[in-house]
């Protein structure tokens, strides 16, 4: 059957999104750990710490595109789980200095001496242990994520209500890490990390190491995300998406459904934030702007929505002209970041990967016109 | 009656001081003009004793450094922009008395001149001065004053200034060591009649009483904390309904993009901002052109706000948004994109440092009301909120354009099969909300800051504004804006500025999912489609 | 209205309604409505627009709640107290007055997705295409005659079309009770006789409620009919008893 042969297609071409991806990461730490630095092909620090902060904000895009793309749930407040995630993996690294910090406190991290705190606040507990912070990395977004969608989603709150106040969750949590009594650095947030499981931070291997598990777990997202998209649980979803009445009308429980994916976004998004505070050395109050995570909607947006590699595509693309522009003229970005939400959503809804099989299809169309076609394959097919 | 007493007190004044031949002596010009400190000090009082209404002037211009004293003790006042008269006289002079130099003073002499003013005040026909004379006299508790604050009492009309007098009478009683516990008790309550934070300070600060005063003085500061942290509340709502009816004019152009169109408008902070802009540009035009006419300036930057707002909001509609009906999450992403670029756009021509907006005159100041002082600029500003709620509340109801756009909030398809052309409405909602934010931002620009970031820091609370008080509603934008100020307010004292608004936010995301389409729903089936 | 003679001895109704009241801002859009549906019985429901026909079918699917009144189905299960899946599991199907499909779905995975089977969120992850289900949705395809469409997207069928997917979407889930709104808005006439027929087939399992204004179609249904006006019933019987009522012919078929 066609279906059945698509099918096979669709898994060869995951497969070709998660080998190149890993090839591509393996390639760029040989490149950088085994060529000396007069190369021409050597890749520099400089350039291994952009590339793993790119992969960063792509699974974050991925993330973003499960709930946008497939349930159509505009979350607005990503950005905040990113940080979340972030945090905890920032509260670890901070035990990790240990007495190397300024004041030699082998407890207590600098901004609490500073601050005359005499003990470590409860929620601090725990983080000096690597699989104490690796739960906490996943369950504090997912946490938050599930009361806030089992509220919202079991009072139907929809569309741009959704979006809004998931606006208002992020621009609190802003506000609250604002605060120097919060315990988590205020205004600086956490910064100054020394090493990762042992591993200094500011060694080549060990960045080099942090690129490729961002890739790592990048592919491993994707994989997840695929799995479910093409899975019954996936299709329900973009039922959802379409006609969230009828969904409901023919016996699913769309709020179920609606917290599962948001949750699981949710933890994926804050293990994008665990990845990227390592690789940046800072976390702070920031992270929570509601600009960040907009911005992570129009990655997606400009990727293609609803398609797992666009989101990819689309985290790593603005990301790479952002710092290019950034460099260049930087007045210009906010100028050409707002112009891309325009033309994405005025004249490329489906994005970069929606449209461009259908511009190919169109070219491939004018060629072989004389030809009769089979029957139109479908898209969204077994 | 207030008349034939003032007029019985004036009298009173005229017949008291006619004996005593109200003049000022030779020989109190000659002490003035000696140039030695202690004379100067005899001087003084001899002037101030005198009864004669230059009195107050005379010394007045010693203390503000205007009184020149020339050869044969002529003594002449000096006014800042050059105008001469003889201190004694009032008489004009043409020109300076030979060797005229302004008399200099030292810091004894200083505080005889202020003890004197005060004194000299206490009976001044502005009751506004007499009352702010005892209340220094209450800073002060200038043993010196007391008779001076007994006889001014004894002739004082005025209630308000009355309870000045005899707080400061009481101040006075109670910092003096040798007054008997008696009188120190009855001080004591009228201190606690007086209320405020000085008069809990002056308690505070009293030491070494019998234990009988203190009692008293316990008591009293417990009277007083009950009164200030009433008076408080009072503030906290005043203030709750001043952030309400700013919050109030950001959000109700929002309530009508967002109510009609079903638009959800990310760029609304910046149709805000272009206002403020707007009104920084007319005062900069004003200062260098026309500099009289500064303090009508926001006269002009109103209906200019809404115009320029309203053009670029109607721009906007026309080329894009209109592209995008029916899909209101791509309509918030694309107008996000827009605030971004309007905002740079604004960084690119005006610098992204905050630019200077006056307030004209009529708008500084502020005025008493019981315990609290209030500033001019708030009420103006709850002032013009009414009044832009009343006027957009009559363009909905009275208007032909209203009618349209009320039809076309009810029921969009059928407003169109009726011969509506929505289109046409929805231009015009969209620039009427549009502008509104622009007079928003007139208004903003008096109190915050006038920068890129100006609508940003308004769009998340006029969001929450709209949702809580439900969407096509303007009384629910109005309960809305109005309880969240409040709320906002009340909560600061406990909680903390960050803190209480982050129970607001917290607040009202449970809220929503309670209630999903805010207090004033309109209900029907229509609505869900 | 309908007044049962002997309780115990009548079979349960599939539907009962007694003196259910919903009102919108003082708007009453059913105002004390009952209606009796026996097992197997096909009803259609008419009335002037605004006359609560839309209203009733959201308070029997548990999308609006009654302000008063009961809802029973099978005679004991309170419909009130239950949300709009947990009634679709119980067996009650409902087809949208605009034709509702999942329009990048294909026709074939719309069927899939509203078979009776597994509705939890894990249970779907991991559920694969069983041969009964196969079988069952090639059954269906052929009853709405979707067959050549099967591998096409829900958003490329024809309005007709999407009608009967809609109605096989109904189907796929076995329902005892159906509740169709306006099957045939927007039909040829050739359409609307086939429908006419379809769901005169679909009666012979099932129990059905049909909503339409297209009084051909209602004649063509030979069925008892409820006469809907201001949120209550008006008339109830046979067609041709009702037109000749005089207050029906007032309000909504006129003179």
């Amino acid at each position: 059957m066609i279906a059945r042969k698509l099918a096979g297609q669709q898994h060869s071409l995951a497969l070709l999104v998660v080998a190149g991806l890993l090839g591509l990461a393996a390639l760029i730490v040989v490149l950088h750990l085994a060529l000396p630095a007069d190369s021409a092909f050597y890749i520099s620090s400089y350039a291994v710490a952009l590339i793993g902060k790119y992969l960063c904000f792509a699974l974050l895009a991925l993330a973003v595109d499960l709930v946008w793309g497939y349930v159509g749930i505009l979350s607005l407040g990503h950005g905040a789980f990113f940080a979340l995630g972030g945090y905890a993996m920032g509260m670890y690294l901070m035990r990790q200095i240990g007495t190397r910090g300024v004041y030699g406190d082998p407890i207590l991290p600098d901004f609490m001496v500073f601050l005359n705190w005499k003990e470590l606040p409860w929620y601090w507990f725990g983080f000096d242990q690597f699989w104490f912070a690796f739960i906490m990395i996943m369950a504090a977004p997912g946490l938050l994520a599930f009361v806030f969608g089992y509220l919202a989603f079991r009072s139907r709150v929809t569309g741009v209500y959704l979006s809004i106040i998931t606006q208002a969750m992020t621009f609190a949590l802003l506000l609250a890490f604002f605060r120097n009594d919060m315990g988590f650095g205020g205004n600086n947030g956490l910064t100054d990390f020394k090493d990762l499981l042992g591993f200094s931070l500011a060694e080549d291997a060990t960045r080099a190491g942090l690129l490729f598990a961002s890739a790592v777990v990048l592919a491993l997202g994707f994989i997840a995300c695929w799995a479910i998209a093409h899975s019954r649980l996936g299709k329900v979803l973009v039922a959802i998406r379409d006609a969230e009445s009828r969904t409901r009308f023919i016996g699913y429980r769309v709020e179920q459904y609606k917290v599962l994916i948001f949750t699981l976004s949710a933890i994926m998004a804050g293990v994008a934030g665990a990845l990227y505070v390592p690789q940046v050395s800072i976390i702070n109050p920031s992270e929570f702007a509601p600009t960040n995570s907009i911005e992570a909607v129009v990655w997606v947006a400009v990727g293609g929505r609803g398609t797992l590699f666009g989101a990819i595509l689309g985290g790593i693309l603005v990301n790479f002209g952002k710092t290019l522009l950034t460099n260049a003229l930087p007045e210009l970005w906010l100028f050409a970041l707002g112009g891309l939400f325009i033309v994405v959503t005025l004249f490329m809804p489906k994005g970069l990967v929606g449209t461009a099989p259908a511009a190919l299809a169109w070219v491939k169309g004018r060629l072989h016109r004389a030809k009769p076609g089979p029957a139109r394959p479908s898209e969204a097919g077994e | 009656m207030r008349l034939l007493a003032s007029l019985l007190f004036a009298v009173g004044l005229i017949l008291a001081a006619a004996p005593a031949r109200a003049e000022i002596t030779a020989d109190a010009a000659a002490k003035l003009a000696s140039g030695d400190y202690d004379k100067i000090i005899v001087g003084i009082e001899l002037v101030a004793n005198s009864g004669d209404p230059r009195a107050i002037a005379i010394i007045q211009a010693l203390s503000d450094g205007k009184l020149l004293a020339g050869r044969g003790d002529t003594l002449t006042i000096e006014e800042s922009d050059g105008t001469l008269s003889d201190a004694v006289t009032g008489a004009a002079l043409d020109a300076k008395p030979a060797e005229a130099k302004a008399i200099r003073l030292n810091n004894k002499v200083r505080r005889s001149l202020a003890a004197m003013l005060g004194r000299l005040n206490l009976i001044d026909a502005d009751p506004a001065r007499r009352r702010a004379a005892a209340e220094a006299v209450f800073k002060s508790r200038d043993k010196d004053s007391l008779a001076a604050i007994d006889a001014a009492l004894a002739k004082e009309q005025d209630s308000g200034v009355r309870l000045s007098l005899a707080a400061a009478h009481a101040a006075i009683i109670l910092t003096d060591s040798t007054t008997g516990d008696a009188d120190k008790v009855a001080a004591v309550a009228v201190i606690a009649e007086r209320g405020g934070q000085d008069a809990k300070g002056l308690l505070a600060s009293l030491s070494d009483l019998s234990p009988q005063v203190q009692a008293a003085v316990t008591d009293a500061i417990g009277i007083i904390d009950t009164n200030l942290l009433a008076w408080s509340a009072v503030q906290a709502v005043y203030y709750g309904i001043s952030l309400g009816s700013v919050l109030l004019l950001a959000a109700i152009g929002l309530a009508i993009t967002f109510g009609v169109m079903g638009v959800i408008n990310m760029a609304h902070g910046e149709m805000v901002m272009l206002g403020a802009y707007t009104t920084f540009v007319v005062q900069e035009v004003i200062r260098q052109n026309i500099p009289g006419l500064f303090d009508y300036s926001l006269i002009f930057a109103v209906p200019l706000a809404f115009l320029v707002a309203g053009a670029v909001g109607m721009a906007i509609e026309r080329t894009m948004i209109r592209f995008l009906y029916g899909r209101p999450l791509e309509t918030l992403l694309m107008t996000f994109g827009l605030s971004l670029m309007l905002q740079q756009a604004i960084r690119t021509l005006f610098g992204a440092s905050n630019r200077e907006v006056g307030n004209p005159s009529w708008m500084s100041g502020s005025f008493d009301l019981g315990g609290l002082s209030l500033t001019y600029s708030r009420l103006y500003i709850i002032l013009f909120a009414i009044a832009v709620f009343v006027a957009l509340m009559l363009v909905l109801k009275r208007t032909a354009l209203g009618l349209q756009m009320r039809a076309v909030t009810q029921n969009r398809r059928m407003a169109a099969s009726m011969g509506i052309r929505t289109n046409w409405v929805d231009s015009f909602t969209f620039g009427i909300g549009s502008g509104v934010a622009g007079i928003a931002g007139v208004a903003l620009s008096q109190i915050d800051n006038v920068s890129p970031n100006l609508g940003q820091g308004y769009i998340i609370d006029s969001f929450m504004v709209v949702v809580f008080g439900g969407v096509g509603n303007l009384w629910g934008t109005l309960v809305g804006a109005l309880s969240l100020g409040i709320v906002n307010k009340l909560l600061e004292p406990f909680a903390g500025a960050v803190l209480g608004k982050i129970i607001v936010l917290v607040v009202l995301v449970l809220f929503i999912q309670r209630r999903p389409r805010g207090l004033f729903p309109i209900k029907g089936r229509f609505v869900d489609s | 209205m309908t007044i049962i003679d002997d309780p115990a001895a009548a079979p349960k109704p599939v539907l009962y309604l007694s003196g259910v009241t919903v009102s919108f801002d003082g708007f009453k859009a059913l105002n004390d409505l009952s209606l009796l549906i026996a097992p197997g019985e096909m009803r259609a429901v008419i009335g002037p627009n605004g006359a609560g026909k839309t209203t009733m079918m959201d308070v029997i699917t548990g999308k609006t709640r009654p302000d008063q009144g009961e809802v029973f189905f099978n005679g004991d299960v309170d419909l009130t107290k239950l949300d709009e899946a947990s009634i679709a599991s119980l067996g009650i199907g409902r087809k949208f007055q605009k034709p509702t499909v999942f329009e990048s779905h294909t026709v074939w995975d719309n069927l899939l997705l509203s078979l009776a089977g597994p509705r939890g969120p894990f249970r779907v992850l991991f559920a694969r295409e069983t041969a009964a289900e196969r079988a069952r949705i090639e059954e269906i395809l052929a009853t709405t005659k979707l067959e050549a469409s099967r591998d096409r997207l829900g958003a490329e069928l024809s309005h007709g079309q999407k009608q009967w997917l809609e109605i096989g979407m109904l189907l796929a889930q076995e329902p005892a009770l159906l509740l169709v709104d306006e099957p045939v808005a927007g039909m040829t006439d050739a359409e609307t006789e086939q429908t006419a027929a379809l769901l005169r087939d679909i009666n012979r399992t099932r129990s059905v409620v049909v909503v339409e204004h297209d009084m051909t179609f209602v004649r063509a249904l030979d069925v008892k009919v409820t006469v809907l006006h201001e949120g209550s019933v008006l008339a109830e019987g046979p067609l041709d008893q009702v037109s000749a009522n005089e207050r029906v012919i007032e309000v909504y078929l006129g003179r």
